[in-house]
């Protein structure tokens, strides 16, 4: 058998009193595409730095092909072993191109030649297939874009073994089949990866091999057609379970059900066209859509981000002045936003402030934030949602993603909505909060809220009891509860013709 | 949208500008000022002459000098407030230096720099290594260093200057005085070292995304130093010059002209965030500015109005420049 091209052989890893990892071995063999899963705090970013030779590790060794690990400090010697394409863009929006490609190897020495630059980096995105115009800003690419620069890159130090972090979480379905489809390509070229995501799906669909961490140690590695889902998730959360389809407990909603949203004949060029969608009180309701499909506009819409050209948002048979945020809420709208770290909280307030920043008008008159009413309220946020914090005043910055959503959702729960809109609200947490946060809304639409879960993801999508699908801006179909999963992600990448009612 | 057809099965976004026009925005301000040349012409005949011009270009070039300095803290996304300070400490201290240790004259240059490159060191170590909020520090030293220049000089004007600085704020080659070749010299240094040479660019990474300078093996740290040392040293450059000019170093040398810095700055299209902006755009900014002052003196505007009206063009200047690139300023 061939030498791995990356292992880490019993790494262990402490900071202070805790453990990160304990006694991890990895080896990623060349050729693969190795999953690395694990819920958030599992240990995988900490092994993801040692892998890349940020953190040395306390005992255990990483080896290349091997060869040992280079010295911590020849960073030039581990960028051309391995890199690590993060979620946070390391790309410089206000530099070219060419020169985010050769950053801080412009020249040898003397003046940089633009030009010669821009001729070579030409060539080497035609060679692993990206092809934009070298001399562009990089802020003009989007994020499949800027991704694929950021491999490129890599490559271009010679690295074969690239570590992707979540690399599908900000990336809408289309573009993850693109993102697939190159990864096959490169993978064909000899490169190597280690895949990091929380969607057990593209695992199976992308990965060879799979290896699960928890609590810092490695649970099992394995051949991924050896470890079936359930078993996965298992070995992820150590108990078996699985994300239950969480609708099939909740009746179904009355037809005499008042209507809480209604949407009539929505256009906004260029973006959705004649979007009709009513929600009862009660009801939860996807609005399922890829990226360019218009479904996150139409909920942006609802909430007061955007204002459509045309038509009329109503709840509770009122209609809503468009286009403004306090009038969506005064109208009973609470809504979670689709970007969390952008516009879902302020990660230096307290979770108490967050969770309640909606509301501060009616926890005091005149302007005056009660702080025992919003303490009160915040702790009892804190126990419903299951939020694991340190308490009302900490931070938001130091919670786990999966809870930071959490007090977002608290937010938009706060007001006591009639309506509650929420885009993506699964995006990048673990299984397990994931299944809380789809707890949550279950339980808001059981206490009378209208609910409309706009997402690209079948798992946020299985509770709902129905699914409107919009493809380039226009409804496409719509399904009832018990919709196959095949019939749904076709409409939504506008493959089916006739929609399955 | 004729990109997406040429990219074919490549990823494609969209995309509102082409990358030619990016480039364009660094001329954004040259039809401005051809455009003030001609309002100059007609105000007055004296305008237009190579006197004229010469003497407004001999205006702004102290002013310029801390420009270029600022520019470069700005396009690694930090600021230096401190500079009008050290325009004047470093020639106070180039003068009473060698008076109070009995040195010979030919020392007040060497110590004028000597001084400037020692608050950069100062402002660098504090706010890269040590980490502090460079706006609050670098206002401290500003405060700090007018201060101590009133300390030294008692609250008076020095007017005994040695010869070499009366000499480079005032002498003449072929009809241009010197302190304009200086500055045209290190502007010209500027716009190549940060269009064409490695470091200059590692300004622009910092600027851009400090974290993924660092992680392209960029020592930033580093970077960020040197270039308060540099900014430093061209501030005291600026300060020996305006004290030859005017013959002398007063207690309250520089005051306010950071505000004008700044102004100049963003006008020519610098980004108070980092990463963007351009020498040569910098260099525009404060062109532009200096003639709206020469046409103004022309008009006859009367001088105790000079500052209100100061205030106005900056604004004026500001809304000028965001018409004339169509982008957003921060």
């Amino acid at each position: 058998m061939t030498e791995p091209v990356a292992s880490a052989v019993a790494v262990t890893k402490r900071y202070g009193n805790t453990a990160a990892l304990t006694d991890v071995t990895l080896a990623v063999r060349a050729g693969e595409s190795h999953a690395l899963v694990g819920r958030n705090g599992a240990g995988k970013s900490t092994l993801v730095s040692v892998l890349t030779g940020l953190q040395a590790p306390d005992g255990g060794e990483v080896r290349f092909g091997g060869g040992p690990a280079p010295p911590l400090g020849d960073r030039a010697a581990w960028r051309r072993l391995v890199a690590c394409v993060y979620q946070k863009s390391t790309i410089i929006p206000t530099l070219s191109v060419a020169e985010n490609l050769y950053l801080n190897r412009q020249t040898d020495r003397g003046l940089i030649s633009w030009r010669r630059l821009r001729t070579d980096a030409r060539v080497v995105l035609g060679e692993w297939g990206l092809a934009v115009d070298p001399a562009r800003p990089a802020g003009d690419l989007n994020v499949e874009q800027r991704q694929m620069l950021e491999i490129a890159r890599a490559l271009s130090h010679g690295a074969r073994f690239i570590i992707l972090d979540e690399p599908t979480a900000q990336l809408d379905g289309a573009a993850i089949q693109r993102l697939f489809r190159r990864l096959h390509g490169l993978r064909e070229q000899g490169v190597t990866f280690l895949y990091i995501s929380h969607h057990l799906d593209e695992i199976y669909e992308v990965c060879q091999a799979v290896t699960v961490l928890r609590d810092g140690r490695r649970v099992v590695t394995a051949p991924v057609g050896e470890l079936p889902r359930p078993r996965l998730v298992e070995a992820m959360t150590g108990e078996a379970q699985g994300l239950t389809g969480t609708a099939a407990g909740r009746p179904a909603v009355r037809e005499d059900a008042p209507v809480a949203l209604k949407l009539q004949g929505l256009r906004l060029p260029g973006t959705y066209e004649a979007v009709h969608l009513t929600v009862r009180a009660g009801e939860v309701v996807g609005l399922a859509g890829g990226g360019a499909s218009g479904a996150l506009e139409v909920g942006e819409t609802i909430v007061g981000l955007r204002t459509a050209r045309e038509g009329t948002v109503e709840v509770a048979g009122r209609s809503v002045k468009a286009g403004s945020v306090p009038e969506a809420i005064a109208a009973g709208v609470g809504f979670v936003p689709h970007d969390r770290h952008a516009s879902g909280f302020v990660p230096t307030l307290s979770v108490a402030e967050n969770a309640t920043l909606s509301i501060a008008d009616r926890l005091g008159r005149f302007g005056w934030v009660g702080p025992g009413r919003r303490r009160a309220l915040a702790e009892r946020y804190i126990r419903d949602l299951d939020i694991t914090t340190d308490g009302p005043q900490q931070p938001v910055s130091g919670l786990s993603g999966g809870n930071q959503q959490k007090v977002v959702m608290a937010r938009a729960l706060s007001g006591e909505p009639r309506v509650l809109v929420l885009l993506n609200p699964t995006a990048g947490v673990d299984v397990r909060s994931k299944e809380s946060l789809l707890g949550i809304v279950d339980a808001a639409a059981a206490a009378g809220a209208a609910v409309l879960v706009v997402s690209d993801e079948l798992d946020d999508l299985r509770g709902c009891d129905r699914v409107a699908v919009m493809f380039r801006g226009r409804m496409a179909g719509e399904y009832r509860r018990g919709w196959p999963d095949h019939g749904l992600v076709a409409a939504m990448e506008g493959v089916s013709g006739e929609p399955g009612r | 949208m004729s990109q997406v057809a040429e990219t074919g099965t490549a990823v494609v976004s969209p995309t509102r500008s082409g990358p030619r026009l990016a480039r364009l925005r660094d001329f954004a301000l040259l039809p401005v000022i051809a455009v003030l040349f001609v309002v100059g012409a007609l105000v007055d005949r004296a305008f237009a002459t190579t006197d004229n011009v010469l003497n407004v270009l001999q205006s702004q070039t102290e002013l310029g000098l801390l420009v270029l300095a600022e520019t470069l803290v700005l396009i690694a996304g930090r600021f230096d407030l401190s500079l009008e300070a050290t325009i004047g400490l470093g020639p106070a201290l180039g003068v009473l230096v060698p008076a109070w240790l009995h040195l010979s004259a030919g020392w007040s240059i060497p110590i004028c720099l000597l001084v400037g490159v020692l608050v950069g060191v100062v402002n660098g170590l504090l706010i890269v290594k040590f980490r502090l909020s460079a706006f609050v520090l670098t206002l401290g030293m500003l405060v700090a260093g007018h201060g101590l220049v009133i300390a030294f000089t008692k609250g008076a004007s020095i007017f005994k200057l040695p010869a070499s600085f009366t000499y480079a704020g005032s002498a003449v080659w072929g009809r241009v005085p010197v302190s304009v070749w200086i500055c045209a010299v290190l502007f010209a240094a500027g716009i190549v070292a940060l269009g064409f040479l490695r470091h200059g660019r590692a300004l622009y990474a910092i600027g851009g995304n400090v974290d993924a300078a660092r992680a392209a093996g960029i020592r930033t740290d580093r970077v960020l130093i040197v270039g308060y040392v540099i900014a430093g040293l061209l501030a005291a450059l600026a300060g020996l010059l305006y004290s030859g000019h005017y013959g002398s170093v007063t207690a309250s040398q520089g005051n306010q002209m950071i505000f004008q810095v700044f102004a100049a700055a963003v006008i020519g299209g610098v980004s108070l965030d980092g990463g963007k902006g351009t020498i040569f755009g910098a260099l525009c900014g404060l062109i532009v500015l200096g003639l709206i002052q020469n046409i103004l003196t022309f008009a006859g505007v009367p001088a105790e109005w000079f500052q209100a009206i100061n205030g106005v063009i900056i604004i004026l200047a500001l809304v000028l420049s965001r018409l004339v690139s169509g982008k957003a300023q921060d």
